[in-house]
């Protein structure tokens, strides 16, 4: 990967907060990431952890009230995508930047054919007549590996299967040759067989087309096999962001190290029981004055109660929110 | 679809032919004499020899086919005559009314109109008002425009006709005599005077019917849209960059149109049956009006043809409102 190169979309303290009627929910937590050219960043953590509203926040698709993107900045094509008026958003969302949602069965309007679907954001975006967007429609479906591709435009999503549904997905999200994909988890509805053909797909795709991939996933597996970096979320911060390699030889973060471990392996002695990280994530009900994983993790010490760690640059990319130091077995300086 | 229409149509026919068979009998079962309105000076032997010759001397199972016979085969005819100058009618009797001596269907095509202008146009109005009012009540849940649109509902559905009607009556002809109280059938548009007197006097009973319309439809159209706006394939379509009204108004209207138009068709017969108490009050000669006359004579041929008119339209509109929902619906296939 082009390391060094200028990131395509840079993510600064991103901050996102639900209002409820039982006060605030702090979803997202000074969140900042960036990502390069062409590459492909996973990021993993537990349901709750934060990720969907993080990459929704970007492009402002969460429904206000009640999400509240309160601060930060979120730079692409040198602009603050946070403080751009609706039309140049709109003009990224679909355009420059895709969105491939987690459950295909319900992410497709049932009443338009998908020819329909996939058409609109190219006559949108790319000002295309509706020959040319049929044409390109086509294209689209036979890139993503739906046989029969203009027969298929006429049909209804009814008619395709889930696979055949996140296909489509893929094929509105790739319409208008965005720079950056965003996959929020859209292999966890699917079934294992079907997921793998989807991974396929997508690594395929990458290739073919150069463009940056933001995956979400809560499948380590998917992560291992795909990924460039890897950024592991949790209570709505970054806990741990590393290289694909370095996360899964030297990972830092105690949650991470944890997440790891309830992988079953095919290996060796049967376990009698899964291995699980007890307890529950928090809700985030207030800003974060302390870990929000020092109620789960096995090295917290009384530092953990009263600061929230910072992310600690460990090196080659590498970085980490914990007061412990892995590397050495103890605490790091105040 | 068609086959699935053509097989709705089939079935229809004994629907209807039972529907026929009850209102003849209730009909006949109920008490009451086309003879008790004639003056009392008439013998009750000549009363008699009436009656006879109304046919009332035969028994049911004698004037039921016969009113089929003359509801389906000959009013057809002198129709086919009439439009065309054919003579397969040949003289044959059409349904009389008992009141008046005159067919029923001339007496029922005179009145048509004043209840399809003041009913239809109320229905129009009342689903263009309803529709709007229900996109932006969901659209905007819980706001100033939802509330006020929810109390209006509420009124509309809580407050019925004779009373809405009484109350703009005594309002607007009464005390501020900016309206007529009562419709002028005999009116006839021909310049931009008449024109606006026709409007003036069709206003009240629109508004009453419409408001009972409005308040039912915004109800369900606000109710789909809800349950649409928050569906997935919405996010989908602000993700691709489409504009609010793109959204709105073609993605999530499309899905929320589906059950509405469901509810539209099947109002369409309720809102007949709605509009004989404002046609009383408004003292408009429709139908409506017509069939509380001929309640009121007895003038049994009346009561069972326009009765069974009623049936024949939510019958239809049945079909219409499921074919309807296979049209908008690609989920749905019927064959």
């Amino acid at each position: 990967m082009p390391d060094g190169a200028l990131p395509v979309l840079d993510v600064r303290d991103l901050k996102t907060v639900f209002k409820t009627r039982s006060g605030e929910v702090h979803a997202v937590n000074d969140v900042s990431f960036s990502l390069r050219p062409g590459e492909l960043l996973g990021v993993v953590g537990e349901s709750g952890s934060g990720k969907s509203v993080t990459m929704m926040s970007l492009l402002g698709l969460l429904p206000s009230p009640p999400a509240d993107v309160r601060n930060g900045s979120v730079m692409f094509d040198d602009k603050d995508l946070l403080n751009v008026d609706a039309e140049t958003l709109r003009k990224v969302r679909g355009g420059k930047i895709g969105f491939v949602f987690q459950d295909p069965m319900t992410s497709l309007n049932p009443v338009f054919t998908v020819g329909v679907q996939i058409m609109e954001p190219l006559r949108k975006h790319m000002g295309m007549s509706k020959k040319q967007a049929a044409a390109r429609s086509q294209e689209l479906l036979e890139l993503v590996g739906i046989p029969d591709a203009k027969r298929r435009l006429g049909d209804y999503p009814h008619q395709f299967s889930g696979g055949m549904r996140q296909r489509v997905m893929i094929a509105i999200a790739l319409a208008c040759d965005p720079q950056v994909l965003i996959a929020d988890e859209p292999t966890t509805a699917l079934d294992v067989t079907i997921q793998a053909q989807i991974l396929e797909l997508m690594k395929e795709l990458r290739t073919k087309l150069g463009m940056a991939v933001i995956w979400i996933t809560h499948d380590l597996g998917v992560i291992a096999g795909i990924a460039d970096r890897v950024m592991v979320m949790y209570g709505g911060q970054v806990v741990e962001h590393a290289p694909v390699a370095n996360l899964f030889n030297d990972p830092q973060h105690p949650y991470t190290r944890a997440l790891l471990k309830t992988i079953p392996t095919i290996h060796g002695e049967r376990a009698a029981r899964l291995t699980v990280i007890e307890g529950q994530p928090p809700i985030m009900t207030a800003p974060p004055a302390s870990c929000p994983f020092r109620d789960r993790c096995d090295v917290a010490f009384d530092r953990c109660e009263n600061e929230n760690p910072q992310r600690y640059d460990l090196g080659a990319g590498h970085d980490a929110a914990c007061f412990y130091n892995a590397r050495t077995g103890a605490p790091r300086d105040a | 679809m068609l086959i699935y229409t053509i097989r709705r149509l089939l079935i229809s026919i004994p629907t209807l032919l039972f529907i026929a068979f009850v209102i003849f009998m209730l009909l006949e079962l109920a008490p009451g004499d086309p003879m008790a309105q004639m003056p009392l000076t008439i013998p009750p032997e000549v009363k008699e020899k009436m009656r006879l010759a109304l046919g009332l001397g035969e028994p049911w199972w004698v004037r039921f086919p016969l009113w089929l016979k003359q509801f389906f085969v000959v009013e057809p005819q002198y129709w086919i005559d009439n439009a065309f100058g054919t003579n397969f009618a040949d003289g044959a009797q059409r349904i009389i009314s008992f009141q008046s001596r005159s067919p029923v269907f001339e007496i029922i095509a005179e009145r048509m109109p004043q209840t399809l202008w003041v009913v239809g146009m109320s229905y129009v109005v009342g689903v263009l008002i309803a529709l709007p009012i229900g996109i932006i009540s969901a659209y905007r849940q819980y706001s100033v425009f939802d509330q006020a649109g929810t109390f209006v509902s509420m009124i509309g559905f809580s407050v019925p006709p004779f009373f809405s009607g009484v109350l703009l009556i005594v309002i607007f002809s009464v005390q501020l005599k900016w309206l007529p109280s009562i419709y002028d059938t005999t009116h006839v548009v021909s310049d931009w005077d008449s024109f606006v007197f026709q409007l003036r006097q069709m206003v009240m009973p629109v508004m009453v019917l419409a408001l009972q319309t409005t308040a039912q439809v915004s109800r369900y159209m606000r109710a789909s849209m809800l349950d649409n706006l928050t569906q997935d394939y919405v996010r989908t379509a602000r993700a691709k960059g489409m504009t609010e009204s793109v959204v709105v108004l073609k993605h999530v209207l499309r899905n929320s149109m589906i059950p509405v138009v469901t509810v539209i068709a099947l109002g369409i017969p309720a809102i007949f049956g709605g509009a004989i108490i404002t046609e009383q009050i408004f003292k408009v000669n429709g139908l409506g009006q017509l069939l509380i006359i001929a309640l009121q004579g007895n003038d049994i041929p009346m009561v069972m043809t326009i009765t069974f008119l009623l049936a024949v339209l939510i019958v239809m509109m049945n079909l219409i409102a499921d074919v309807l929902y296979g049209i908008l619906d690609p989920r749905i296939r019927y064959d």
